[in-house]
């Protein structure tokens, strides 16, 4: 049976998503209910991790889809990292990258999220 | 049984319309295509067109009844592998499928489409058969080249 979980650790102002396992339309509900989580608490600044996601189909591609503009209008944004070649390249199929910022590690998107509220302040 | 009378080879799945069966449709896929000699790349585009397909079928078809049925068969030559899918749910005109707008999806939040252009995008040869009232047929084909590509 193929598995899916996430987890949350809080750095500071962003919040990290670990995702682990296989991402489809029957799993894609447990990243909803974890974003649904962060925003809920008015955390808006989201780094996805993407390190040990063996699997991503459309339905996960959509909850990226469905939380993005929520997330923006609050300022914040959901960077992605740490994207395997074979989970990149369907995202780089549906042009993802135009719309979000896709880093190689975790720490250069939490970064990216500091940097940007420093030019702000 | 080197006299083979053909060498058409089939196999099939039969399953319900249940996203918790993805994964064993991806398996049965994995497997199948393994054995037909396919390059972990093309395994992978394969596994993941068919899991768009049966998804779409689950979503759209049968709209989330949980006890519709999806046939898979397989149909394996020297030269392609193809699997047909059907299921016996409301047809589907699938019109032109063209590179998603995805800034328009994001917008509409639409995301139905990524799954019908992924399986495009993914496989050489996607075609769509619809017999109204009795069944939909998608088949999917993916070349076997002699380098396994």
């Amino acid at each position: 049976m193929a598995e899916f979980s996430t987890s949350v650790e809080d750095k500071g102002e962003v919040s990290t998503i670990y995702l682990k396992g296989f991402l489809d339309a029957h799993t894609a509900p447990t990243l909803e209910n974890t974003f649904s989580g962060l925003v809920d608490n008015g955390k808006y600044s989201i780094v996805v991790n993407f390190k040990d996601l063996s699997y991503i189909s459309s339905a996960g591609l959509g909850v990226f889809m469905a939380f993005i503009e929520k997330v923006r209008e609050n300022e914040g944004d959901i960077k992605l990292s740490v994207m395997s070649d074979k989970v990149f390249n369907i995202f780089d199929l549906l042009g993802f990258p135009l719309l979000y910022e896709i880093f190689k590690t975790e720490e250069e998107a939490v970064n990216k999220f500091r940097e940007n509220k420093n030019l702000g302040s | 049984m080197e006299a083979d009378k053909s060498k058409l080879k089939k196999d099939k799945l039969e399953i319900k319309s249940r996203t918790e069966n993805l994964a064993e449709i991806r398996e049965f896929i994995n497997s199948a295509a393994l054995e037909a000699g396919l390059s972990k790349e093309a395994i992978d585009n394969i596994i993941l067109a068919v899991d768009e397909a049966c998804t779409n079928i689950i979503k759209h078809a049968y709209k989330y009844f949980p006890d519709g049925k999806i046939v898979l068969n397989l149909k394996t030559d020297k030269k392609t592998f193809t699997i047909e899918i059907i299921d016996y749910g409301t047809s589907f005109e699938p019109g032109l499928v063209t590179h998603p707008d995805l800034q328009k999806y994001f917008n509409e939040k639409r995301v139905g489409g990524l799954g019908m252009y992924l399986m495009k995008a993914l496989m050489d040869d996607v075609r769509y058969t619809t017999v109204p009232g009795k069944f939909n047929q998608v088949s999917l084909s993916k070349n076997i080249n002699s380098n396994g590509r």
